[in-house]
């Protein structure tokens, strides 16, 4: 079984609501180095069989139309779960 | 439509799962002389109504965003025909924000700015007295209707905002206070036709004495509401 993940953000223009409850809350925990925060969505779409091509351009299609308002919100991922969990993707870039 | 058959002009009130004001709405239609249709999320036929009511609630949870999974419902299919044909459709509250991801409305709902869920009586300017819902105010009337509302803020993009001012696509702000941090104290706005209303505030609250916001005449007079009824009313024995 194949899984799909995609991640929207809230647009840089938006304010973020949430985002800014939460850089609020860290000081008090003693976090004081985070000077920003923001909230997005990470969704998983899982598929029966393999995550083909035709699955990545289906899941970036339902990302742009219903898991994202793209007034508000940017996808701003769309992958294969399994590559990302074998760790070919590193600081470095694709490794 | 003459005026002898206005008392058979058939408002739409669709329910969808998490409504919660389709039964005030409704009750908003009668007082104003129409007859409310029960209309459901999952029919696609709006069963000849001459208008549509989306109300407020919490449709689906406001799970994904608020409005978004109901803009998917097989009424609001037909609802987004009828709108195009010029058809009057409002909605309200959660109503609006199924407005904005059925792209009948531009712009979107996102979280108040102070993050409380408000709820009070709110003064609004009312900026567009042509639009099927408000042709039976004063330019520039204020009136005071319910605030509810956890994802309040209107936003859009400011070339955006500058084509509704440009346009007078505003139809009501935000007076006293901006109640959410909405984009230039907007509460509603319009389509270009003028057919299609959206608004957070709650007029179908604000429709008999008694019930309503504390008005003039004592408390919970108000019924400043009403006109919204009565306008599509009028609209309709016009159109």
């Amino acid at each position: 079984m194949g899984r799909v993940v995609v991640e929207v953000m809230p647009k840089p223009e938006i304010l973020d609501p949430q985002g800014k409850a939460v850089v609020g809350a860290l000081p008090r925990l003693g976090f004081t180095q985070f000077s920003g925060v923001r909230q997005g969505k990470r969704f998983e779409l899982e598929v029966d069989g393999d995550v083909t091509p035709e699955v990545l351009a289906a899941a970036q299609q339902a990302a742009e139309t219903l898991l994202s308002n793209p007034v508000i919100e940017d996808v701003v991922r769309v992958a294969d779960a399994a590559t990302d969990a074998a760790g070919t993707i590193t600081s470095e870039g694709v490794a | 439509m003459s005026a002898a058959t206005l008392a058979s002009a058939r408002i739409g009130v669709i329910t969808f799962p998490g409504t919660l004001d389709d039964r005030d709405a409704s009750r908003a239609v009668r007082l104003a002389g129409g007859e409310p249709v029960s209309l459901w999320h999952a029919d696609g036929d709006l069963q000849g109504v001459d208008a549509v009511v989306l109300p407020g609630g919490f449709s689906y949870g406001d799970y994904l965003r608020a409005g978004a999974i109901s803009r998917f419902a097989p009424a609001m299919d037909a609802v987004v025909d009828a709108a195009k044909g010029g058809m009057p459709v409002l909605g309200i509250c959660n109503g609006f924000q199924v407005l904005t991801e059925a792209h009948l409305l531009p712009g979107s709902m996102v979280k108040n700015d102070h993050l409380h869920f408000v709820c009070r009586e709110q003064v609004l300017s009312v900026e567009n007295t042509s639009t099927a819902w408000t042709n039976q105010y004063r330019p520039g009337q204020h009136i005071t209707i319910p605030l509810k509302n956890q994802d309040g803020q209107f936003v859009a993009d400011d070339r955006t905002l500058d084509e509704l001012e440009g346009e007078g696509r505003v139809v009501f702000r935000y007076q006293g206070w901006n109640p959410n941090g909405s984009r230039r104290d907007i509460a509603g706005i319009t389509n270009e036709r003028g057919n299609v209303v959206g608004l957070m505030p709650h007029p179908e609250h604000a429709v008999e004495a008694g019930f309503g916001p504390d008005g003039e005449a004592g408390p919970r007079s108000g019924t400043d509401g009403l006109g919204f009824f009565t306008s599509v009313l009028a609209s309709l024995v016009s159109a």
